[in-house]
């Protein structure tokens, strides 16, 4: 029983990973019906928004202290970062140390350029054109973001720690009556996993309550007949890839403490975000996140020793099992709309 | 001639003469000019040019006639290369019987997995396709490591109990690949002044079978069979309305592209017996689509093209570095020098996928139809003017597919 | 009986009932128009005559056999091929490909992998092909990419594959929809003479009042879902009950 709870925990923080990714995807796609390979590459890039500013908020000079030597016998350096030196010891380091959680803040605007700039200059060339056509060059995309990130920040993961206060573990188990130290949940998945919910909440609250959501939703169910009633629905399409990129981009820069970011982060959750989408069914909010959430948790069960033990690799392959089946019995996925992506 | 029209028949010609010739025409610089490392004509990278030829071709049978994108076929190529080293393993070092394994065992594998994802079409059948090929990449990594020998990779060692053959040679090291005695890795140098070309055993031998499936792919595109897979892409209601069910021709294309992958991978293997799970990676399948594209899908020489054009230059890009560029533009004033290859060092040496990834936007995005298909344009273009200038006209050969 | 039996044929979308209780017989080597207003359910019931649909009760039996929980290719193989509202022809492939396609296809649609044999040597069904075009005033045309001919030429285009299948019943989906009167009138000859020429027999579903009264020997009104009568032409012209379905619609005769 702890070790289910346990892994029910566990799956929650990937799962929230997909369901914010396989967001975004649904989201352009149910608005602009383009399927999008670069998707991953947004979530990487907010990531690495994260990575950067905590390398900015480490920035620092050098003094030479001369009334000490380092073991060589030379004078002392003594590195201090900018930040500590212009807001005082104390609140510099707590900024250095809340680095990813005000990585957030940094991204949404460097986001939401990145997405207009994607959909503008790039994507809606390919509205008219074949699906093929929009999955190739997204993917050309994607190698060149990848690749862009790659060389600059290097080929090797760079740890990016959360804030102190949030490394440490939470004994859930304890709470719910189980001995101590049996069902242990680091704080920081806890904290992804809210965060995921807040922002699922706030995207699906926007889209039902305001006006602009309105039209999107109405957008997304019959595009020709919104655009016949005179409501310029393309301008706002770029605003919702321009939402869709933020999104991808918050989840990743929350992501960064729990996977140190690599510049194939974006490539490996891709894939397991489009299998996310086709389960959930194309084209629909709700399924992607359900969808999201169940094949994490599900990822996470297969992991269990008994489990593996049973069935040799079944860990490794049951996200791709499950899509499998559920597109074979479930044509449409989960929660798929009809005629959304059939011929 | 050989079943064929006059043009395609032509067109089978120009291949097997570049193909043959190779060696001299990839080998235009002396060997110890500056410009030597534009040369290709060196065994390993000639049998990536036609393995790779032959791996696209048959990717071609499927997208380019179907229009179904595939993105799991490097799984194909990689069965074919496990099988292809178990043969050399526990059977004999001789080429043929790992690659007929190779074609036979990956043809098996496309068929389940063709029936399995063909029930789906248009972008499901694409995540589908590339769900099977992550399920095969991680299960060679993992559970399936005493058959893939997971990440090391399959390998041929000193103790395999070939039933046909030795274990070691007589001087103790590990036996090679050869087709009835002759030897893959053979390779003779012919100097002619400052130049040295290389004939290699094994090259001549991927050369020769990329021509068998060169031509088995011209007489697919010309057969009904063919017309019927055009038709799908074209038109699925109409062929539904015409009393037939596209799926079992569908699915023969997808085991016919297979086996046209496990060959290729069954080549890689008898090239140098060691087989490893990168080979089936989804960017593996990826580079295959992209060949196909950039040479013109639904081509007959398009995938030859492309394959040629983008292992050529993934092996100079790779090989371009900061020292060489400074070589270049040095004629530069320094200043501009440095701009110049801070700006070109992004897009070679480790930067060659990013010139991949460019590429690939560029021809999707101007050139759906891929160099063939600019080529195309091109000649027509030359050909308009031509006739323009003189009326008469002199027979314009047919740009070739 | 006729060939084609449609009884008791019920069909819903959710609250909607597209249509109620149908019952229709076409008669063996007839033309037989449905007409009715927009929303009467004509494209329902074909759909439901082809394997598109199924409706939730009722019966559909071509010549002795139920068509229902076929396929449309299985249901195209027992002898019923479909002309489309908007031409459906494979569009890049030229128009000479586009008449082999049905020439090459078995009539009980078995698959064939004749994938070394090349197309050149099959004498017999070009030679059917190019017969098919020559009737249809298409030959000089057989080069050309089918996507880039006109309306009326893919219309013809998609006739001649259906007839080259040698169907028992051909249904036409408002086969005169978007063309002009020339093209109209044109399609009006080549469907009578395609019925003077052959045992064929001919369901049309048509907006059009010029075309119908031109070609049907028998005549269906259905209005709301539910045929309202069925006659001759020459007593549906005056019949009081399609004056009321059809007010302000279109003047009938």
């Amino acid at each position: 029983m702890d070790a289910i709870i346990l892994q029910l925990l566990n799956g929650l923080d990937k799962g929230s990973a997909y369901a914010l990714i396989a967001l975004g995807l649904t989201l352009i796609f149910g608005t602009l019906g383009v399927v999008n390979f670069a998707h991953g590459a947004l979530f990487m890039i907010g990531a690495f928004c994260a990575v950067t500013l905590s390398k900015l908020f480490n920035i620092s000079y050098e003094t030479v202290d001369p009334t000490r030597k380092d073991f060589l016998g030379n004078p002392l350096k003594i590195k201090e970062p900018y930040l500590e030196h212009w807001f005082g010891h104390d609140l510099g380091a707590t900024l250095i140390d809340w680095a990813v959680p005000l990585a957030i803040l940094f991204s949404i605007p460097i986001m939401i350029a990145v997405g207009f700039i994607m959909e503008r200059g790039l994507i809606k060339h390919f509205y008219k054109r074949p699906h093929a056509d929009q999955i190739l060059v997204t993917f050309g995309l994607a190698i060149v973001l990848q690749e862009l990130i790659k060389h600059y920040y290097g080929a090797n993961p760079l740890p990016t720690p959360a804030p102190a206060a949030l490394t440490g573990s939470f004994d859930f188990g304890a709470l719910i009556g189980f001995d101590p130290n049996v069902v242990i949940y680091p704080y920081w998945r806890l904290v992804y996993f809210a965060f995921a919910a807040v922002v699922i909440g706030a995207v699906f609250a926007f889209l039902q309550f305001t006006t602009f959501g309105m039209v999107v939703r109405a957008g997304m169910a019959d595009r020709e007949t919104v655009g016949l009633l005179g409501i310029n629905i393309d301008k706002r399409f770029t605003i919702m890839f321009g939402i869709a990129a933020a999104v991808a981009g918050m989840a990743g820069v929350m992501y960064a403490p729990i996977n140190s970011p690599n510049y194939h982060m974006g490539m490996d959750f891709l894939v397991l975000s489009f299998v996310v989408v086709v389960v959930g069914g194309m084209g629909s909010l709700p399924g992607a996140v359900a969808a999201g959430f169940l094949l994490g948790i599900l990822e996470s069960f297969a992991s269990m020793n008994e489990i593996k033990s049973l069935l040799p690799g079944i860990d490794q392959i049951i996200i791709y099992l499950v899509a499998i089946i559920i597109l074979l019995t479930r044509p449409r996925g989960l929660m798929g709309r009809k005629g959304v992506m059939e011929e | 001639m050989l079943g064929l029209d006059k043009k395609d028949f032509t067109l089978l010609l120009v291949v097997a003469a570049l193909v043959l010739l190779a060696p001299f025409i990839l080998n235009p610089f002396p060997a110890d000019s500056a410009m030597a490392q534009f040369n290709a004509g060196y065994p390993d990278l000639m049998q990536r040019f036609v393995i790779f030829g032959i791996f696209a071709i048959g990717f071609n049978i499927l997208f380019g006639l179907t229009g179904y994108l595939s993105f799991g076929h490097a799984a194909f190529l990689g069965v074919g290369s496990y099988s292809a080293v178990w043969m050399f393993k526990l059977l004999s070092m001789n080429v043929i019987p790992a690659i007929i394994l190779a074609v036979i065992v990956s043809g098996v594998f496309a068929l389940v997995i063709g029936f399995v994802s063909l029930r789906r079409t248009g972008i499901y059948f694409s995540i589908l396709t590339l769900a099977f090929a992550q399920m095969s990449f991680n299960l060679a990594y993992s559970v399936l490591t005493p058959i893939t020998n997971g990440e090391t990779g399959l390998q041929i060692t000193l103790n395999d109990p070939r039933i046909l053959g030795v274990s070691a040679t007589a001087e103790g090291g590990i036996p090679v690949t050869n087709l009835f005695g002759l030897e893959m890795r053979g390779t003779e140098v012919l100097n002619i002044g400052p130049w040295a070309f290389q004939f290699n055993n094994g090259y001549y031998l991927c050369g020769v079978i990329m021509l068998i499936a060169f031509y088995i792919s011209i007489r697919i595109f010309r057969s009904p069979f063919g017309l019927m897979l055009r038709a799908i892409k074209a038109n699925k209601t109409r062929l539904n309305y015409t009393g037939l069910n596209t799926r079992p021709y569908a699915l023969a294309a997808f085991v016919i592209s297979g086996m046209y992958a496990g060959l290729a991978g069954g080549l890689l293997a008898s090239m140098d017996p060691l087989a490893g799970a990168e080979r089936m990676q989804w960017t593996a399948s990826g580079e295959v689509v992209l060949m196909t594209i950039l040479g013109g899908a639904g081509t007959l020489i398009g995938p030859v093209v492309g394959a040629g054009f983008i292992k050529y230059f993934e092996n100079i890009f790779s090989k371009i570095n900061e020292s060489v560029l400074h070589g270049w533009f040095s004629f530069l004033p320094e200043g501009m020098e440095n701009g110049v290859v801070w700006v070109t060092e992004h897009f070679v040496g480790p930067g060659w996928h990013l010139t991949l990834g460019l590429l690939f936007m560029l021809v999707v995005t101007f050139l759906p139809g891929g160099l063939v298909e600019g080529g195309q344009k091109l000649a027509g273009l030359f050909r308009r003017k031509s006739k323009s200038e003189a009326p008469d006209g002199a027979a314009q050969k047919h740009p070739a597919e | 009986m006729g060939i084609l039996e449609i009884k008791n044929v019920n069909k819903r979308f959710g609250g909607l009932k597209a249509l109620t209780d149908v019952n229709l017989s076409v008669a063996e080597n007839t033309v037989h128009a449905i007409i009715g207003p927009n929303g009467a359910g004509k494209s329902t019931l074909l759909n439901c005559l082809v394997g598109k649909l199924i409706p939730d009760t009722g019966s559909v039996m071509f010549d002795g056999q139920s068509v229902l929980g076929r396929t449309p290719y299985e249901i195209n193989q027992m002898g019923i091929s479909r002309v489309f509202q908007t031409p459906e022809i494979f569009g890049e492939l030229t128009v000479m490909e586009n008449m082999m396609i049905p020439c090459f296809a078995k009539r009980d649609g078995s698959f064939e992998l004749n994938a070394i044999t090349s197309i050149a040597s099959q004498k017999d069904v070009r030679e059917k092909a190019e017969h098919m075009l020559e009737s249809m005033n298409l030959a000089e045309k057989r080069n050309m990419h089918a996507a880039s001919m006109s309306r009326g030429d893919k219309r013809r285009l998609e006739i001649a594959m259906c007839l080259a299948q040698e169907p028992r019943l051909l249904l036409l989906d408002e086969p005169t929809a978007g063309m002009a009167r020339a093209d109209t009138n044109n399609t009006i000859d080549l469907l009578k003479q395609i019925k003077a020429e052959r045992d064929i027999t001919i369901a049309i579903i048509e907006h059009d009042m010029h075309v119908v009264f031109s070609l049907a020997e028998r005549i269906t009104v259905l209005a709301q879902g539910t045929p309202l009568v069925e006659d001759i032409p020459a007593n549906i012209k005056g019949h009081p009950k399609v004056r009321e379905a059809y007010l302000g619609e279109t003047q009938v005769a």
